[in-house]
């Protein structure tokens, strides 16, 4: 009996003990469901080289990131958008003060068939395809032949980018045909001569053929001087300057060699 | 005399406890179910505060993720009942024939070569199949019938029906079996060919068995996943031909589930989807039940 009830006080001993090393060092990521492989694989990354350092990262969109960093239930917001003027407002209202960091950039390229003779579409005709009006490849200068229009998913963060700069927030027609992730839209494309999509830049290779959007390309120098149409900036907010835990993190985020190297993997355009 | 009293008492014991053991079992099972209907039922009912039954059944546009959203399924449901029925007007003929020939025609050697080939094919993973629809049978088909996308109708369709093919086939072979020898052995002596024994004797006999196993295939289909997330297409629309590309409400639910917010209004409608989608099931299995009740052949002397 005595030796039972040893066990379970050293049992709860344990339990908080473990509980109390763990928020010391514990970072709790919440936001952009776009910047969640970025965060994912940063984190990783982090914690196998910090092994005392917990960190936690959850979805829910730009918009819950920036709720919870200014009502405090995070340390770090993750956000596909810069922060918007009411919610710079609300935070210091309540005496916080968010602070941006960008980390990365996302380029979406429209993607074709290899054999599709088309090289360039102006955002305007790209808008046409996916709202469902231009619905022949002759009507932009290709050979006849019904466009097959892929999009992402309504959820996924490409989606969102492609509405909002290609679309200007105007739905895609409901014929659109859905896929469930960056790497299905390639493989059906690959299959299909008539197909057009759109992809993020880490995804593309040599089955598909990326087109120009009004003759920019889009690549990583494109990306990060704001030419290409259709990229954005990708932010992480912490409340204040960071300090600690939390600057060492994203210190590591924006280093060319630990955090940035993810960024690439992760299928986006790092920094430098 | 005691000794033996006493042994049979024990034994009855025992008797009582297995029986209770396998309650629980049955009971658990059964448990489940109803916790995950609640779940199903908590998670997916709040949705309707934001748009009405009909609006939501009957409204034919799906952009959960806009401002403000549209969760209208119907194209969602057409879809999964379209390919349903696509899929059973290729199963059923193919799965009938094979179980009537199985059964009946084939000699005992190929009979026992084929039946569990059939079986095994009930085995590949259906991300198997839909693999192969989306990389061997897309690009056949918009080849040959010279159509834009060959992600559509026609191929889920076709995937769902492999799938359903061993279901049928394997539950209506175990029904046509078991029809009594009298019955057949009379109808031949009677002058019947084998072919008038087949079509009026041994279908009627197993009609119940046969009708349940069309029913499970038809369920099947209608609530696999994986297959109809990879070939079906993915487009929320009415379709309008068998070779466009369709949505149907499970390939919906696997695909938005993971990015939709907790407990927002994009997380409800999903999981209010799935209550169509248990509904459809259950409605599938029920007149399973029923049909296999109803029809079941008693004894030699009842036909």
């Amino acid at each position: 009996m005595g030796l039972k009830n040893y066990t379970v006080t050293a049992l709860i001993c344990a339990i908080f003990f473990s509980a109390g090393l763990a928020m010391a060092g514990n970072i709790v990521i919440k936001g952009s469901t776009t910047v969640l492989p970025i965060a994912q694989k940063v984190a990783e990354a982090y914690m196998k080289q910090n092994p005392d350092v917990k960190i936690s990262i959850s979805g829910g969109g730009s918009g819950n990131g920036m709720k919870a960093i200014i009502d405090g239930s995070t340390d770090i917001a993750t956000s596909s958008r810069f922060i918007q003027e009411k919610e710079i407002k609300l935070a210091v209202e309540k005496g916080g003060y968010p602070v941006p960091f960008a980390v990365a950039y996302d380029c979406i390229v429209p993607v074709v068939h290899p054999s599709n003779k088309i090289e360039n579409l102006t955002l305007d005709q790209l808008k046409a395809i996916y709202k469902g009006e231009i619905t022949n490849w002759k009507d932009v200068g290709g050979t006849d032949g019904k466009i097959v229009v892929i999009s992402r998913d309504t959820s996924s963060g490409t989606y969102e980018v492609w509405e909002e700069k290609v679309l200007n927030k105007e739905r895609v027609f409901p014929g659109a045909l859905l896929q469930a992730s960056s790497g299905a839209v390639i493989q059906a494309i690959s299959k299909n001569k008539n197909a057009i999509g759109y992809d993020g830049i880490g995804y593309i290779n040599e089955t598909v053929k990326p087109l120009t959007i009004n003759s920019i390309k889009g690549s990583k120098e494109t990306a990060l001087d704001g030419s290409f149409p259709v990229s954005r900036a990708l932010y992480v907010f912490t409340n204040g300057w960071p300090k600690g835990d939390i600057l060492n993190f994203i210190n590591f985020i924006i280093n060319p060699e630990k955090g940035q190297k993810y960024v690439e993997e992760a299928g986006f355009v790092p920094l430098y | 005399m005691k000794q033996n009293y006493h042994s049979g008492t024990s034994r009855k014991n025992k008797e009582k406890i297995i029986r209770s053991i396998f309650f629980v079992i049955a009971l658990a099972s059964g448990l489940t179910l109803g916790l995950i209907v609640v779940f199903l039922f908590m998670e997916g009912l709040p949705i309707f505060s934001k748009v009405s039954v009909k609006d939501f059944i009957f409204g034919i546009y799906w952009y959960p993720t806009d401002d403000p959203a549209d969760f209208g399924i119907f194209p969602l449901i057409i879809a999964s009942l379209s390919v349903t029925l696509v899929s059973s007007v290729i199963s059923i003929p193919l799965g009938i024939s094979s179980a009537l020939f199985l059964a009946e025609i084939a000699s005992r050697r190929v009979r026992e070569i084929v039946k569990p080939i059939v079986e095994l094919l009930a085995a590949l993973p259906s991300v198997v199949i839909g693999f192969f629809g989306m990389v061997v049978v897309a690009p056949f088909l918009q080849e040959i019938f010279d159509i834009p996308v060959g992600l559509n109708l026609f191929n889920a369709s076709l995937m769902l029906a492999f799938m359903s093919v061993p279901t049928i086939c394997s539950i209506s072979e175990d029904a046509i079996f078991s029809v009594p020898k009298e019955l057949r052995e009379a109808s031949l002596a009677l002058g019947a060919t084998q072919w008038e024994t087949i079509w009026r004797v041994i279908i009627p006999a197993s009609i119940s068995g046969i009708s349940t196993a069309v029913i499970l295939g038809m369920s099947r289909a209608i609530g696999e996943t994986m297959v109809v997330l990879m070939v079906a297409g993915g487009a929320a629309m009415v379709p309008r031909s068998i070779f466009d590309p369709v949505r149907p409400l499970p390939a919906s639910i696997a695909a938005e589930m993971a990015e939709a917010p907790f407990r927002g209004d994009h997380y409800y409608a999903l999981f209010a989807t799935g209550i169509v989608l248990f509904l459809f099931t259950m409605a599938f299995n029920m007149v399973a039940d029923y049909i296999s009740n109803r029809y079941r052949q008693v004894g030699a002397a009842t036909l």
